[in-house]
């Protein structure tokens, strides 16, 4: 259906946009653009234009918003009031304890799920067969909506779910998992961990495989025992990918959502509140898109410091 | 799985770890991967189970397995509309994905004009901006779209997209990842095709639809899935846009199942599997796309 619209677009406008300036152009002008130019600029202007309408001009109304007080229902329109709506975060215990569970379940998260991600690469980095099987099936979680993951879990969780179920059949007390509010970040990250090994697995294997063979024939030849081969050839030719696989997981788990929806709502007393949680509730039952938008700029710093930070300590090493 | 085990142990050629430690390796990977699986086993298995037997101990294999978890959350959780929904706006922002969005990246890369590297990088950067920072503004804009919905030239007094599975797709439409992965893809493509198309007096469209195009069916392919399994398993935009089942997509439907009552687990896991099969048929055809895709939206750039 929308396959057939770039054709005539592209062509009805290019001729005659591209057929002006090229004959008067003989006369050896650089400024002016080539036709190939000309067409390459509309063949970007579809998406371009999308891009800037649909992500970068949201960006600069969301900026816009969270200076102003604003309730969607009534439709007075928003309400400039300066800072007042990062002011009043700063002393907010509930966005403070937000924060910092997202925090919390970052730290939980990563290092964990990176860790055996990469233990499973380094595992199905080997040729024997069914090593296909092996690396699908590791890839399923990725692939499953986080939705329906969470309601796996769910029932996992629950008071006669599998795991109480196995805890009773070795005499262990059943646990209240979710529902109480010491626990119940520790297990939406337990899930949260098994759901990110897939992707984190699948690029810490192409990150892998991209390390030069020869560099394992030179580590064999000069006697380097296993930990010195990984220490000293498989991990520095790793950093790149390891650095963009942590990278990811903050940007993603930073944002965490659907899991907290399904599995907690964000309770038991706020002990699985996110920031993404937050800010869903602020602007999609209080109203409140003013303060909503800038409880996202803050998480966005707070994404993006982090970032930097991992980064900076990642590629730091290096020399 | 088990059938493997033993030709996993003979295998002739071991590289870069020693064949000594081959068989607590193997038999770590065994344990990791059961752990990983296992949750997807119960999910079937209780799928099958009768819904007055899914509380308690429930056994991995249902003493009686029956289908009717399937017909409970067919109707309760209203999936088939929920299915037609998620499929028509699936399909809908894979197309325009794969016009657009591979449009732009092969312009991108074999037809730079100036300032054209700027505005990828710009396009580049959008995909690091968090959900959140731009959810509110796409609601108002999906509520202030001109003439939708009962809105008047201003995009005032109705409801715009809101609710409406235009709505839905807005914000997946293009893709930023999907014009940086046609942008890698085309880089490494010959540029002298075009040359010689040139020469023959082919149009651009053309030298696109017909020379470079036909040869980018493994990105084609990426960007489908990428796009498809995106819109597919998102969750937090169509709880924000859509308030009615006419346009609620799989996701919000199980969700909204999840909450309308006492948790049925039977028929809630058998409504999970049906939502999952459509992105689990995609990737047993595509296992190589799906896998290539994300490795090649890394570190390349």
């Amino acid at each position: 259906m929308s396959t057939s619209t770039p054709s005539p677009m592209g062509e009805a406008t290019t001729s005659p946009v591209g057929g002006v300036p090229s004959p008067p152009a003989s006369g050896r002008r650089p400024r002016r653009w080539s036709r190939i130019q000309i067409v390459g600029l509309l063949f970007v202007l579809p998406a371009g234009l999308y891009i800037l309408i649909f992500q970068m001009i949201p960006v600069v109304y969301g900026f816009v918003l969270s200076f102003t007080e604003y309730n969607p229902i009534r439709r007075g329109g928003p309400e400039f009031t300066g800072l007042d709506n990062y002011a009043e975060l700063v002393g907010d215990p509930e966005f403070g304890k937000a924060l910092l569970m997202t925090g919390r379940y970052v730290l939980q998260v990563l290092p964990a799920t990176v860790v055996i991600a990469l233990v499973l690469a380094l595992l199905v980095n080997r040729p024997f067969r069914g090593v296909g099987l092996f690396r699908s099936a590791l890839y399923l979680p990725h692939i499953v909506s986080l939705t329906v993951v969470s309601m796996v879990w769910l029932w996992m969780y629950s008071p006669s779910g599998l795991f109480n179920d196995i805890l009773t059949r070795f005499d262990f007390s059943p646990q209240t998992w979710l529902l109480d509010a010491d626990t119940a970040l520790n297990a939406v990250s337990g899930m949260r961990i098994w759901k990110a090994l897939g992707s984190n697995m699948v690029l810490l294997l192409a990150g892998l495989q991209s390390i030069p063979r020869d560099l394992y024939e030179a580590a064999r030849v000069d006697g380097a025992g296993r930990w010195k081969t990984f220490r000293y050839v498989t991990l520095p030719g790793l950093r790149p990918m390891l650095v963009y696989v942590v990278v990811m997981d903050i940007i993603f788990l930073a944002q965490g959502f659907a899991e907290v929806y399904v599995l907690t709502k964000g309770g038991p007393l706020g002990s699985t509140t996110t920031v993404n949680f937050l800010i869903y509730t602020e602007a999609f039952q209080y109203n409140q898109f003013g303060s909503a938008s800038a409880m996202a700029f803050v998480l966005f710093a707070f994404i993006v410091g982090f970032s930097v930070l991992s980064v900076r300590s990642l590629v730091g090493r290096q020399k | 799985m088990t059938g493997t085990r033993s030709a996993a142990m003979t295998s002739p050629r071991t590289r870069r770890i020693k064949g000594t430690s081959q068989v607590p390796a193997m038999i770590f990977l065994y344990i990791l991967s059961f752990l990983v699986v296992i949750p997807f086993v119960w999910m079937i298995s209780l799928a099958f189970t009768p819904n007055h037997e899914a509380f308690g101990s429930v056994s991995l294999i249902p003493a009686n397995p029956t289908l009717e978890n399937f017909g409970t959350a067919w109707i309760d959780a209203n999936l088939g509309r929920a299915m037609f929904n998620s499929l028509l706006v699936a399909v809908a922002v894979v197309a325009c994905n794969c016009v657009f969005s591979v449009l732009a990246g092969y312009a991108f890369a074999l037809m730079p004009f100036p300032g054209s590297f700027g505005i990828f990088l710009g396009i580049l950067a959008t995909t690091a901006i968090p959900v959140s920072v731009t959810l509110i503004p796409l609601f108002l804009m999906a509520r202030g779209i001109p003439l939708a919905g009962g809105n008047d030239i201003l995009g005032q007094g109705g409801s715009g997209l809101l609710d409406t599975l235009v709505g839905v797709m807005l914000p997946y439409l293009i893709l930023p990842m999907n014009i940086f992965l046609a942008r890698q893809y085309f880089s490494t493509s010959p540029p002298e095709l075009a040359e010689a198309a040139r020469i023959d007096g082919a149009s651009e469209w053309r030298i696109f639809r017909s020379v470079y195009l036909p040869l980018a069916k493994p990105l084609v392919a990426v960007v489908a899935i990428f796009s498809f399994v995106g819109v597919w398993d998102d969750f937090l935009w169509p709880l924000v846009v859509t308030n009615t089942e006419s346009s609620q997509t799989v996701q919000l439907a199980l969700a909204r199942f999840l909450a309308s009552g006492n948790i049925q687990y039977g028929p809630l896991m058998a409504g999970a599997v049906i939502a999952t099969i459509p992105v689990v048929i995609l990737f047993l055809f595509n296992q190589r796309a799906f896998v290539s895709g994300l490795a090649d939206g890394s570190v390349k750039g």
